[in-house]
């Protein structure tokens, strides 16, 4: 008899729900207690003076026994008549979270038990949504304790119909939703007499339909380098492949070093080498060239390679002792990568009792939130939905693990490709120097850079200032969002590469305006900080002045002297900024100017003072 | 080949390399069972031949002669870095316990002594989550405190292949690669890759070990398997626990839980 594979279902749901009991009683109705267990139960229930416990079958730990609640995950096997289950039992107190979704991550499906008298509680959706956030889309619902409702049916369909909408909220859809009651064993193994009216499967046909997942062979390739091994002879790396597959003669690419070589052969023993190595499979690879390979990087093919950023969005479940700010610095591991990160942003908390959004300054032990993190350094990484094992992460402070999340990078740009560098160019040097142009003019080149949401007045301002400075006699242009897309930028859109193309472009003109001596008023969202500190580096001579034009989202939203912020709210435009698609603020902007306090009259005033105070010449 | 022992094989020498990746000095106890030996198989697996760090035995003195002689055997074989641990007398032990507990106790003062000697970051061992209640609760990277205990009830997270291996230097870890094979993966693992282990395993006048402790507080079971092949029909009926035969188990209802609290393995 060949062994099957066992399925791994995490039992969860609201604590006292009846999730140890369920699975006790299913054993006993499998016949699968150790021999004497059932009597030994009932003797322990006798003795305690309590109903016979079906869950103590299950508890190991005396405290567990003692108090009757499962502290720390159990696996227990379930071998029923057409497949093994490895049924992980998961506590359900809230201060147990840790356990519980260490338990839950290990699994491929659940069993979410709900109490058909009480209903979906706190911890039955917040259980819910963490099965959603960790990957765990595979579902069947039990209403347990039917004997406490006199099994009727009307009861049921009311859950029913709740934990199935909640649910659906979550994207999760169950296989099946089953009435039971642990107490009675009814509709566990054999439909029974307790639920005539009940058309749908019994527990145990729902669990044995449930499908195994299959390794992620046809994704684009990942490996996480896990290690180097030098001999004398060779050096080979060592990593599991987390999707796709590699084979002999493949070139990979390594993130973020940008670095890549073939593969010349690939290592085992004591069998013969193999030319492929997939999903789920350790490597062991010699490369054809000597490459400074390191632990943390992720290597890929050359297409279809991961995202590089400092930057990206993720949605957090949080375990820390403290809660979790704007500003916190920790540690990030994602895959063999671990890297400083800080937080830069909570943009909202999940309500767990509504499972809507709703503003947070903190997140605190417990609770699920998206915010945005930013390492010091590029960050190799994928879209959890894209694929699941190098888009997800532990957070660590200092030697605790205080939460973990799934990555949602779309919002931000891939800095691999900017990163495209030009060779065999020799720079050549002006005969006109910078000091001579500046003499001509009166004053120095400069780009003063516009940053701020739409409608915040940033082409007001900057046609304004405009007006303003030419009136003073000052060399100067305006580069404006719309005028640009419409010529130089003509060919790029809105997604994030052509955003983060479009501000590369202008940056760069930008520069040249600056070298030619004009001050360039350059005004446009540039939501990126990358993006921007890219346009700063451009420009020679520390002449660059990020001027963050600030308003509220709200007010910018009231004002929207486009239109386009309705589109967006009514899906005309995607991926715009502030409503689906990130704005990152601005760290330390040379000047902060709040177009809700101030008129633009004002605001001009304060720009012109700045740019004459900037672009001074020396005397 | 069976999915299943491949994805239980390569899961487990994910946790081996990451292990040496991140802990060192890393070690291994070698008890010399078929756990251990399968662990030293896959170790051998994950580092292409080699086993790149020093396997321990928590030696009582009261090892099996045939125990003796298989290690004494695959020394030689294997080319292995060997330490031989001698565990402190059993006077040494705590006296509130059971006495096969205190026993057992002995590997644990062994083990406690050799670490605070040799300053190892980590240690590898082959239990299994299935061999007993208290294991199942087991963490893959399991940290101890700086004396050897384990504090189960506070327990680091642990998700997603994302392994914890950063702790304060004066914390041991505990390295668990086998947690989730089960005692019969184990004899098919063993079948199919054709591991050495050690004769008592296979009956001889009706009756073989199933679970090889010391020879003063470990039971042989009534069986007739003489072959793997036998092994692996036999457990796949019986319903008796793989440790029935390991005394220290069945003392008192709280003894291995106590044991594992104060870091035996």
């Amino acid at each position: 008899m060949q062994p099957d594979t066992p399925l791994a279902l995490v039992l969860a749901g609201h604590v006292d729900h009846g999730k140890s009991s369920l699975l006790g009683r299913l054993l006993h109705e499998l016949d699968l207690l150790p021999a004497g267990k059932a009597e030994e139960l009932a003797a322990l229930s006798a003795r305690r003076s309590v109903p016979l416990e079906w869950s103590f079958a299950l508890d190991s730990f005396q405290a567990e026994r003692d108090q009757a609640i499962t502290l720390d995950t159990t696996r227990v096997r379930v071998k029923t008549p057409k497949r093994t289950l490895v049924v992980i039992d998961a506590p359900g107190h809230k201060e147990l979270l840790k356990n519980m979704i260490g338990g839950a991550s290990a699994a491929s499906a659940a069993l979410l038990v709900l109490d058909a008298q009480a209903g979906a509680e706190e911890q039955t959706l917040r259980h819910a949504y963490l099965l959603k956030l960790l990957g765990v889309r595979e579902l069947v619902v039990a209403i347990n304790k039917m004997d406490l409702v006199g099994y009727d049916a009307a009861t049921f369909r009311g859950r029913e119909k709740e934990v199935g909408s909640a649910l659906k909220r979550l994207g999760l859809k169950p296989r099946a939703i089953v009435p039971v009651s642990a107490r009675d064993g009814a509709n566990l193994k054999a439909p029974g007499d307790f639920l005539p009216w009940h058309r749908g499967p019994t527990l145990l046909a729902a669990l044995e339909a449930l499908p195994v997942p299959r390794a992620e062979k046809a994704l684009p390739l990942r490996l996480p380098v896990q290690d180097v091994y030098r001999s004398d002879t060779r050096r080979v790396i060592a990593g599991r492949v987390e999707s796709g597959r590699l084979a002999v003669g493949d070139e990979l690419m390594f993130s973020p070093s940008g670095r890549s070589a073939r593969i010349a052969s690939l290592c085992a023993w004591p069998q013969d080498a193999p030319t492929s190595v997939e999903a789920g499979e350790n490597a062991s690879i010699v490369l054809d060239r000597p490459l400074v390979v390191e632990r943390g990087e992720l290597a890929s093919h050359l297409d279809h390679a991961p995202k590089w950023t400092a930057v990206f969005d993720a949605e957090v479940f949080w375990l820390g002792a403290t809660p979790l700010a704007p500003g916190r610095e920790l540690t990030l591991q994602l895959a063999t990568r671990t890297a400083p990160v800080r937080v830069q942003a909570i943009r909202h908390r999940i309500d767990v009792a509504t499972l809507e959004p709703q503003p947070a300054a903190t997140i605190i032990s417990g609770e699920v939130a998206r915010i945005t993190l930013r390492g010091h350094d590029l960050v190799a990484l994928d879209d959890f939905t894209a694929l699941p094992a190098t888009g997800r992460f532990v957070l660590r402070d200092g030697f605790i693990t205080v939460g973990g999340g799934i990555v949602d990078a779309s919002g931000y740009p891939d800095q691999h490709v900017a990163r495209a560098t030009a060779a065999n160019l020799t720079p050549m040097r002006h005969e006109v120097t910078d000091a001579e142009r500046a003499t001509r003019l009166g004053h120095a080149g400069a780009v003063v850079w516009f940053t701020g949401l739409s409608g915040a007045g940033k082409s007001t301002l900057a046609m304004g200032l405009e007006r303003r400075l030419f009136d003073a006699g000052y060399g100067v242009y305006v580069l404006d969002g719309d005028n640009i897309r419409r010529g130089l930028n003509a060919n790029l859109g809105f997604s994030p590469q052509d955003r983060q193309e479009n501000i590369r472009r202008i940056g760069e003109v930008a520069a040249l305006f600056a070298d030619a001596g004009l001050i360039c008023i350059a005004s446009f969202i540039s939501p990126y900080r990358d993006d921007r500190q890219r346009a700063r580096e451009a420009t020679r001579g520390g002449h660059f002045f990020e001027v963050y034009v600030r308003a509220d989202l709200a007010v910018c939203e009231a004002r929207d002297p486009k239109g386009l912020y309705w589109k967006a709210r009514h899906g005309e435009i995607k991926g715009f900024t502030g409503i689906d698609s990130p704005y990152e603020e601005p760290d330390t902007p040379e000047l902060v100017i709040d177009t809700m306090q101030r008129d633009a009259a004002a605001c001009i005033d304060q720009l012109f003072e700045f740019v004459r105070t900037r672009c001074r010449l020396p005397a | 080949m069976s999915d299943h022992l491949h994805a239980l094989e390569q899961q487990s020498i994910h946790v081996i390399r990451e292990a040496y990746a991140r802990l060192k000095p890393l070690a291994m106890l070698w008890s010399l069972g078929k756990d251990s030996n399968s662990l030293l198989w896959m170790v051998r697996k994950a580092f292409l031949g080699q086993v790149p760090f020093p396997v321990i035995l928590l030696d009582t003195g009261n090892e099996f002669p045939e125990v003796y002689a298989f290690r004494d055997r695959l020394l030689k074989e294997w080319g292995l870095d060997y330490i031989n641990a001698e565990c402190p007398p059993v006077e040494e032990t705590d006296a509130s316990l059971p006495p096969a507990a205190r026993a057992a106790a002995r590997k644990t003062l062994g083990l406690k002594r050799l670490i605070a000697a040799r300053a190892f970051r980590g240690i590898l061992l082959g239990i299994r989550r299935d061999e007993q209640a208290i294991r199942g609760k087991e963490r893959v990277f399991s940290p101890r405190r700086p004396d050897g205990s384990w504090d189960f009830r506070d327990q680091p997270a642990e998700f997603w292949d994302q392994y914890q291996t950063d702790f304060p230097a004066e914390v041991h870890v505990r390295v668990h690669p086998l947690l989730a094979w089960t005692e019969l993966d184990v004899w098919r693992y063993i079948e199919r890759e054709g591991i050495p282990v050690c004769e008592l395993y296979f009956a001889r006048g009706g009756k073989r070990f199933r679970s090889l402790g010391e020879s003063d507080i470990t039971f042989p079971i009534a069986s007739d398997a003489a072959s793997i092949a036998d092994i692996i029909r036999e457990l796949e009926q019986t319903r008796e626990s793989e440790r029935a035969g390991r005394a220290m188990d069945h003392e008192r209802e709280d003894a291995f839980e106590r044991l594992r609290a104060a870091g035996y393995m």
